[in-house]
């Protein structure tokens, strides 16, 4: 595929007074493992919602997989292959594991076009993605069930059930042990070996360093940095954004 | 796990057997009059589950629809003559294009607008009527019952007869509904509307639907009103207790299933009837309007839900 | 027939009842706007306190805005009891939406029946004696009815205002409203603050209902007119400033002032409900949450 999966143009955000985003330009190449940084409140879960479709940019482009996506309501930008996780998880709580991955393969995989997988087909790969995650024990559970650890993969199996092409993952790490963040990672970095390009929302850096081949820097709504992993931190707007402040 | 088709087989020759077992053994009139309201009962409440339980939307305006049924029944009776099914089905259309329209305006915003805007429909609603003396007006409007029914026996027989048939239909239909992806849908919307549309499921399609489906069954179950009390007016059929009623029978009932709305509307229905036969109809709605608080607190899954914990725990 | 004198009284007049309903609406601002409770049976609590000034006035001859105002500590205690109740029930769980709003619903119907049982269908009304004359300037009429509730109704909001800026109490209902985190972590604990802030909303009822029975005589159902106007002025004010409701509140008093005038009463219940979806409609950014 030639040129961006997702090409972003002078996106700005503000809520009333407030300028969360501000002439965000961001290019990302497919394949690609993105990291996305930036001090608490920068605006890093702004710009995933902005992208995603969960809110309205007030001024820029979006252009996605060559089509640009401004306006276009999230399930049409899932539908088109841009999927994400939620930072706090978001399960269907009353829906066992198997039902929660079934809603976007019903509402995404089959709705697309050409597509028509058959309910059995459809109970197999709820299967094999909850296998992938290491979840198939619990298929029958309701998510109240889960530890942390398996609620953030419960969150990831669900955005890669709708077979996207880009995958942000918000935040999905937070709160865990060192030993469960490798889990997610190893899940993230075998997601991206499949073709899918992963942006890396994330504070914790050894993660983000560890999987990125890029970074973005975002600091008070603006991008600051954007390029290998060691030069971006090693800018010193970085650093004092992190240290200074 | 029965298939749906066979649902509906099953539930169309219960109702029939009901249906025939009731004309055939019971002589006293009373009881079609009482089973009426309490099928109409099961209607609006199955009606309001599919937009209440099923996809977490509250609706307060229950009357607005309801009575919007009614009314077009009444200019349907003054301008020709029809039978009533076909004006059942005409409430059913308008009342549907009514909740089409409320949900387009309100149904982008959180849940809890939309309960407002219901609850505000239901006395814009009520104003228009209450201004339009082509159907009475405030005075309310006189309506004749036929002298002959379509099929033997009486008059309000017949109208129960039809209830029973669009019960029939609402049940199937929201058991239809539950078992299908549309169900499944709806219920990611209920758990996390957020979570739903980043799964690519249309939430605002698919919230326009239920609430035009809700809106148009309870629609449906208003036309016959006018032929079974004769007497129409605003203050009566846009009664708050149609909205108390059919929010409180399928959240007694329990609001996950089918089941709960027939089990909530049964009961409440039956209490009321009694409790107006022998007490007066002021405290029977008290009691309706208690129980429902004592039940949202206490037990808010509903008689369902509490048979499915205890169900549950039984098998630990 | 359009004519000068009676639009300008219709707007007069609609000033004056705009100033009244900021009074009614006060308290959801505080529930709703502030704290994110949906007590839609805040209308059932005026109609209380409509009731309760009735009782007194017609036993006692007490003059009913006193009541409003003596009764208020009592209908505080209510507010704290019913949050409470709605705290265990709902807000503890996390689940607040549908059975939040039923509960709500259900108070505000078992509010109208109960009084209707008691009452009856009747309408009351009470005695006072700025009931009946009015001021005039010109062909302007200001009855005094309607001039003493306006002004009752800018004083409590005014003392409201003050209470929230300058006490410690309210500006612990101001952080709360804004940031139920940043509470816990200053170690006050929010559902106490949100207690009390539930109670002064219910106490506004108190003074709001003996306003209104001053205003009009009343009966029962009179409450669910106010539901669409409460909301309506809500939202038209932004949810959580006062001077944006109050603005509100004048504004659907005059609206409605001007259809009753020129088109008849009877249609005054559906200006609230146009104005709420016309507001619904314009403010989606302010009103979808996100």
């Amino acid at each position: 595929m030639v040129g961006p999966i997702l090409e972003v143009t002078g996106l700005g955000k503000r809520f009333g007074g407030f300028v969360a985003l501000q002439n965000i330009n961001v290019s990302v190449a497919p394949g690609e493992r993105l990291g996305l940084i930036g001090p608490n409140g920068s605006g890093k879960s702004t710009l995933v919602n902005c992208l995603s479709g969960a809110l309205h940019h007030d001024s820029g482009g979006i252009v996605f997989n060559g089509r640009r996506i401004d306006g276009m309501p999230a399930y049409q930008r899932t539908r088109l292959g841009l999927a994400r996780s939620f930072q706090l998880p978001k399960p269907f709580r009353s829906l066992n594991l198997l039902d929660n991955l079934r809603i976007p393969l019903l509402y995404t995989v089959n709705a697309r076009h050409g597509a028509h997988l058959s309910g059995a087909e459809i109970d197999e790969r709820c299967r094999a993605l909850l296998a992938d995650v290491g979840l198939i024990d619990k298929a029958r559970r309701l998510p109240r069930d889960l530890t942390q650890v398996e609620m953030r993969k419960l969150e990831l199996a669900r955005a890669v059930a709708s077979a996207p092409r880009l995958l942000f993952a918000d935040e999905a790490m937070a709160g865990l042990s060192p030993s469960e963040v490798e889990e997610i990672l190893v899940v993230l970095f075998r997601l991206n070996e499949q073709g899918i390009t992963i942006v890396l929302i994330e504070h914790i850096m050894r993660a983000v360093m560890s999987f990125s081949t890029r970074l973005v820097v975002l600091v008070a709504g603006q991008k600051i940095a954007d390029g290998a992993p060691q030069e971006a931190i090693r800018n010193p707007e970085v650093e004092r954004a992190y240290l200074g402040e | 796990m029965m298939s749906t088709v066979k649902f509906w087989i099953a539930s169309f020759v219960v109702s029939i057997a009901f249906l025939v077992l009731t004309r055939w053994l019971i002589t006293n009139e009373y009881y079609f009059f009482a089973g009426y309201q309490v099928l109409q009962f099961i209607v609006l409440a199955t009606a309001w589950n599919i937009l209440g339980g099923y996809t977490g939307y509250t609706n307060f305006g229950t009357g607005a629809f309801f009575a919007v049924g009614a009314y077009s029944a009444v200019v349907l009776h003054k301008l020709t003559s029809l039978p009533v099914p076909v004006m059942m089905l005409v409430g059913g259309i308008m009342s549907g294009i009514i909740g089409f329209g409320m949900g387009y305006l309100t149904l982008r915003l959180k849940g809890v607008f939309f309960a407002i805007a219901t609850l505000a429909l239901a006395i814009v609603a009520q104003t228009l009527i209450v201004n339009w003396d082509y159907v009475g007006g405030s005075r309310g409007i006189y309506v004749i019952r036929p002298q002959h029914a379509p099929i033997s026996g009486s008059y309000i027989q017949y109208l129960y007869s039809l209830m029973l048939a669009l019960t029939w239909v609402s049940v199937a239909v929201a058991r239809t509904i539950e078992r299908s992806t549309l169900g499944l849908g709806f219920n990611a919307i209920r758990d996390d509307e957020l979570a739903a549309e980043a799964g690519g499921v249309p939430t605002l399609r698919l919230k326009l639907i239920a609430t035009t489906l809700s809106g148009a069954l309870m629609g449906m179950s208003g036309a016959p009103l006018p032929y079974y009390v004769t007497y129409l007016d605003p203050a009566s059929s846009f009664n708050l207790s149609y909205a108390v009623n059919s929010v409180a029978m399928p959240m007694i009932g329990g609001m996950t299933s089918w089941i709960g709305p027939i089990v909530g509307a049964v009961l409440l229905g039956t209490i009321q009837q009694l409790a107006t036969v022998t007490i007066s109809s002021a405290l029977n709605l008290l009691i309706v309007g208690v129980l429902l608080i004592l039940f949202v607190v206490i037990a808010p899954n509903g008689v369902v839900g509490l048979m499915q914990s205890r169900w549950r725990a039984r098998i630990r | 027939m359009f004519s000068l004198d009676l639009a300008v009284n219709a707007i007069v007049a609609g000033l004056l009842l705009g100033g009244f309903y900021a009074a009614v609406t006060i308290g959801v601002t505080i529930s709703f706007g502030m704290l994110d409770i949906v007590n839609i049976a805040h209308p059932a609590f005026i109609m209380l306190g409509s009731f309760v000034a009735y009782i007194v006035n017609s036993n006692f001859g007490l003059d009913p805005i006193l009541i409003g105002v003596v009764m208020a500590p009592l209908f505080f205690l209510v507010g704290m009891g019913v949050y409470q109740v709605y705290y265990y029930a709902f807000e503890r769980r996390g689940e607040e939406s549908i059975q939040g709003l039923a509960f709500f619903f259900g108070l505000l119907f078992v509010g109208e029946v109960a009084l209707i049982l008691v009452f009856g269908v009747d309408y009351r009304f009470v005695e006072a004696p700025y009931i009946g004359p009015s001021l005039h300037f010109g062909f302007v009429d200001l009855p005094l009815r309607m001039l003493i509730p306006f002004l009752a109704s800018l004083l409590m909001l005014a003392v409201l205002q003050v209470f929230l800026g300058r006490t410690f109490i309210g500006r612990a209902i101001l952080a709360v409203s804004q940031d139920r985190l940043a509470l816990q972590l200053m170690a006050a604990n929010p559902s106490r603050v949100k207690q009390i802030a539930f109670g002064i909303s219910i106490a506004t009822a108190s003074v709001a209902g003996a306003l209104l029975i001053i205003i009009q005589p009343v009966e029962p159902s009179i409450g669910r007119d106010y539901i669409g106007r409460i909301f309506a002025i809500c939202v038209l004010g932004g949810m959580t400033s006062f001077p944006g409701m109050l603005a509100g509140a004048l504004l659907i008093g005059i609206v409605e002032s001007i259809t009753a005038t020129f088109y008849g009463p009877s249609w005054a219940p559906a200006v609230a409900f146009g104005f709420l979806l016309l507001t619904l409609a314009w403010r989606p950014a302010g009103i979808l949450g996100r």
